[in-house]
């Protein structure tokens, strides 16, 4: 097939940026999204320009680097993938394809549709662990059980790869699925416990400081989520928050 | 320089903990004055530096990517090893020892290996303390899973994600570090050189991703945890940013390099389907516990496929050749990868491939549905359930095991792999070569240490799945934070080391001239171009299976790679920005470099053993016909490279190995 890619480019932080028309052609259907960007890269370096930059590393939809917002959603048309798994056969032959990075005031661009995320870093920083030392002599991994129930949904809850689509598909530019989804990860499990009170309240207070905005339940960071990350993390990271300012 | 592997006397069961009650420790009010280097954060690298702080040493870390939580180690699927013995089926340290060293084909170092079965035990606890989220069973404890080349059930899990679990987990330890101040942590970095002062490591030049500016760092210790060399074929399940350079730098600094011929080749991955392709899909050899492989038996049935005229599921039980079962009956469809991979090239080979590229074969669960739901059916006293019904309760447990695999299959190749077989091929996956290390896990530099995937040192020809979690995190939580504490213990009074040096300098000058000549060659080949080559080369002549004639070929034909990409490169942009093309540059030349000691070693190496199979040493007779043929009088070593400007130049220096504890015998798992 042969499309029009709209692309921004941006040449540095500092820069201003602008979108610029490309085309590309006899893309395969069987193609991923960045391997037809692979075809316009390797077309705009035989032709001596620079080619776009994008994240990207594992392509196979784990390691959440990669990040594109594509006519209009982050990681493009298809549910429950990154943008690495997307396929142009959910695009047809003509297709005008506009792409942009991750938009957020958090995530401030760094070159083309390259985003800088270390907002996500400082809020795990702020208390995204359970304070426990290496030393080989933790008790037995089996000595506590833990109901599969609880195991299953902390799993769920722990399978968020940290790409930010939740950020860039919210109006409000809010963080709460991904807080959300580490808060319950450790809050489902009783090595979690100790430490429940401070960690939440100090990885909100660090989620506020980076300029996220609040959740106002429209739910579109749970359709855009690649992981199927649910909204009811942002629930549980609720009651969480609000029993731990009432035990002070 | 004479190789001394520094392996403590004693009995191989107390080897590890007499030694380190016997090593020099450095006291916490020292620790603070001590800084070490850790390159890559995956799961050597990430656990190596949050332990390391958590003992008081300083730590400067460094990835390429934007988080220490995209390391590669995130991709992997099935699980991590050890031998806890939960299931009561007879594990132990020594059996899981035993089969890591009869799983490499008898070309590790016994020592290691035993200390690593030794401390798996310990690195459960510690993930389970950590928050990470183990797959559990109904009665709250830990679940198992078999694996490959084994008889028990050892294998932990996390769904399909086990590597992104440990690693999330090695991440919030490194958080809590960071936090603390104690790790300084250098996202979108690339170490481009190791400094070595008074023959010593001491630190590295690195270069800022973001706004390519070239950097000094200086240590007491440099720890390179960077990953496998598996992309040198180009087309591998490593991400795109996969990279041998750090590794290679230290080579070129006096680090010998170990049996880089020594490549896994995983046999379920998603085949290829275009010349476009740009990474292959591993799926995770749990599969191989519920799914069985096959191709047609006739050849009649296998153009029928391929020509679309006849489905998989048209084919009865007797039109199709289980392959695996009826060549290894013992093991059946959980071999080891080595002898799954070649399984299916064999069949490949002989013309039986069920797609178009000839280059596929089946991986069917219909059995496992079957089985299944009739458990199910039973446990929910559905009494005479229909075949819907069975296939229906069936599909929901395989569903809960690999439902994320399932997913990205049928993502990937667009056809439903709950209602056809899923197709698999071999693709390249891991190396189990790597730089030479001592029981230290210091390399031939003094003070630059090698973990994870990076090292030789574990999992000798061949790795057995599960087992790479097992090893990143054993040495980079249980064994490194120890045995750097006895170097460093000689370092408490060195003080600061300063960046100002001559050595800093000159090695700050050669990163930057390697820069300035890429970004101003203005050739007319894209670095991708190249690298394609480079792992056509690679696949063809040095992959599932190597001959003489080839591997001569290959080496010259990669020497004229070279040769050409240092004349024609095209790499746009300039050297002070954010420049992926110029960071593919550099990471090429260093590929295109090792690729000829690749090919230099599989020469030297005339057997078969493991990932390694030289046609001209098979059996030719009796039941073990067409298997592979190790050679223990004359091969039973480890081949350590030493630089010597050329690939080709390298000279061997040769680690005997030696087997106390194990008796030397032919992998049989027929």
């Amino acid at each position: 097939m042969n499309l029009t890619l709209k692309i921004w480019r941006q040449k540095d932080s500092k820069a201003k940026g602008q979108m610029v028309d490309y085309k590309v052609t006899d893309i395969s259907e069987h193609m991923s999204f960045l391997e037809m960007m692979d075809v316009l890269n390797e077309q705009l370096v035989n032709s001596g320009e620079e080619p776009v930059a994008f994240d990207h590393d594992c392509r196979e939809g784990i390691c959440g680097m990669c990040s594109m917002y594509i006519n209009g959603e982050a990681h493009g048309p298809d549910r429950g993938v990154t943008t690495c798994q997307l396929h142009m056969r959910m695009f047809k032959d003509g297709d005008t394809i506009t792409i942009e990075p991750f938009r957020a005031a958090a995530f401030p661009v760094i070159k083309d549709l390259v985003v800088d995320r270390m907002a996500f870093e400082r809020i795990q920083q702020a208390g995204g662990y359970i304070s426990v030392n290496t030393s080989g002599n933790t008790q037995d991994a089996n000595s506590i059980p833990i109901s599969k129930h609880a195991a299953d949904e902390a799993m769920d809850a722990a399978t968020c790869i940290g790409c930010g689509a939740c950020v860039a598909s919210c109006k409000n530019s809010s963080a709460m699925l991904f807080v959300g989804a580490k808060v319950s990860q450790y809050a489902l499990l009783p090595q979690g416990q100790v430490e429940a009170v401070d960690r939440v309240k100090n990885m909100v207070a660090q989620m506020d400081l980076e300029g996220f905005g609040n959740c106002t339940n429209t739910g579109a960071c749970e359709v855009e989520c690649p992981k199927g990350i649910s909204l009811e993390n942002i629930a549980r990271m609720n009651r969480e928050y609000l029993s731990a300012t009432l035990k002070g | 320089m004479a190789l001394d592997s520094k392996v403590p006397k004693g009995s191989i069961k107390d080897k590890w903990t007499d030694y380190k009650n016997h090593i020099d420790l450095v006291n916490p009010a020292n620790k603070r004055h001590i800084d070490v280097i850790v390159v890559g954060t995956g799961l050597a690298g990430g656990s190596a530096a949050a332990t390391l702080a958590e003992l008081g040493y300083n730590v400067k870390a460094f990835a390429y990517q934007d988080s220490p939580r995209r390391a590669h180690s995130i991709a992997a699927q099935g699980g991590i090893n050890a031998a806890k013995n939960y299931q009561g089926d007879g594990d132990s340290t020594y059996r899981l020892f035993y089969d890591t060293v009869k799983g490499g084909d008898y070309r590790s170092r016994e020592a290691n290996v035993y200390r690593l079965a030794e401390v798996s035990t310990n690195i459960i606890d510690q993930c389970v303390a950590q928050g990470v989220p183990f797959a559990r069973d109904y009665g709250g404890l830990l679940d198992n899973r078999s694996f490959g080349g084994v008889l028990v059930s050892r294998t932990f899990y996390a769904k399909g994600q086990t590597g992104q679990q440990l690693l999330l987990g090695a991440y919030s330890a490194m958080n809590r570090q960071i936090a603390r101040g104690k790790i300084e942590m250098f996202n979108r970095h690339e170490m481009l050189d190791v400094v070595i002062v008074d023959g010593k490591a001491r630190g590295i030049i690195a270069r800022n991703l973001i706004t390519g500016e070239i950097e000094r760092h200086s240590a007491h210790a440099v720890v390179v945890g960077s990953g496998g060399y598996g992309n040198v074929y180009f087309l591998s399940t490593n991400a795109m940013g996969s990279n041998a350079t750090a590794a290679w730098k230290i080579h070129k600094k006096g680090a010998y390099f170990a049996n880089p011929c020594y490549t896994q080749i995983h046999p379920t991955c998603i085949p290829r389907s275009g010349d476009y392709q740009s990474k292959l899909t591993l799926m995770s050899e749990s599969l191989r516990n519920d799914g069985r492989i096959w191709v047609p038996k006739n050849m009649e049935d296998v153009m029928a496929i391929r020509e679309g005229r006849k489905k998989p599921t048209d084919l009865s039980e007797d039109e199709r050749d289980y392959y695996l079962e009826r060549r290894y009956p013992a093991f059946g469809n959980l071999v080891p990868r080595d002898v799954a991979s070649r399984a299916a090239k064999e069949r490949c080979d002989a013309g039986y491939g069920v797609n178009a590229t000839g280059e596929a074969v089946y991986l069917d669960f219909a059995s496992a549905f079957e089985r299944y739901g009739r458990e199910q059916a039973k446990i929910h006293n559905i009494t005479n359930p229909s075949d819907e019904k069975i296939y229906e309760l069936g599909q929901a447990i395989v569903e809960a095991k690999y439902g994320n695999l399932f997913q990205m299959y049928e993502k990937i190749i667009d056809q439903n792999p709950y209602e056809t077989p899923m197709m698999i091929y071999p693709a390249v996956h891991y190396t189990m070569g790597g730089v030479w290390v001592d029981y230290n896990l210091m390399t031939t530099i003094p003070g630059c240490y090698c973990i994870g995937e990076a090292n030789f040192s574990d999992h000798g020809a061949n790795r057995l799945g599960a087992s790479a979690l097992m090893q990143g995190l054993a040495d980079g939580y249980f064994v490194l934070p120890y045995t750097i504490g006895d170097y460093l213990s000689t370092d408490i009074r060195t003080g600061k080391i300063s960046t100002d040096s001559k050595e800093f300098e000159e090695a700050e000058k050669e990163v930057t001239e390697r820069i300035n000549f890429f970004v101003n060659n203005k050739g007319t080949k894209s670095v991708d171009y190249f690298h394609k080559k480079l792992g056509k080369v690679m696949w063809d002549k040095a992959g599932m299976s190597r001959n003489a004639q080839g591997l001569t070929e290959a080496m010259a034909e990669i020497k004229a790679i070279r040769e050409e990409f240092w004349k024609d490169v095209s790499v746009p942009g300039t050297a002070n920005e954010m420049n992926p093309e110029l960071e593919k540059a550099g990471r090429v030349a260093d590929f295109l470099e090792l690729g000829e000691l690749f090919a230099k070693d599989a020469l030297m190496r005339e057997e078969s053993c493991g990932g390694h199979f030289r046609e001209e040493s098979a059996e030719l007779d009796g039941p073990q016909k067409g298997e592979a043929k190790r050679n223990d009088e004359d091969f039973a070593f480890v081949a350590a490279w030493e630089y010597k400007g050329e690939p080709a130049d390298a000279v061997l220096h040769k680690e005997e190995l030696e087997f106390k504890d194990i008796e030397l015998k032919q992998r049989s798992y027929k």
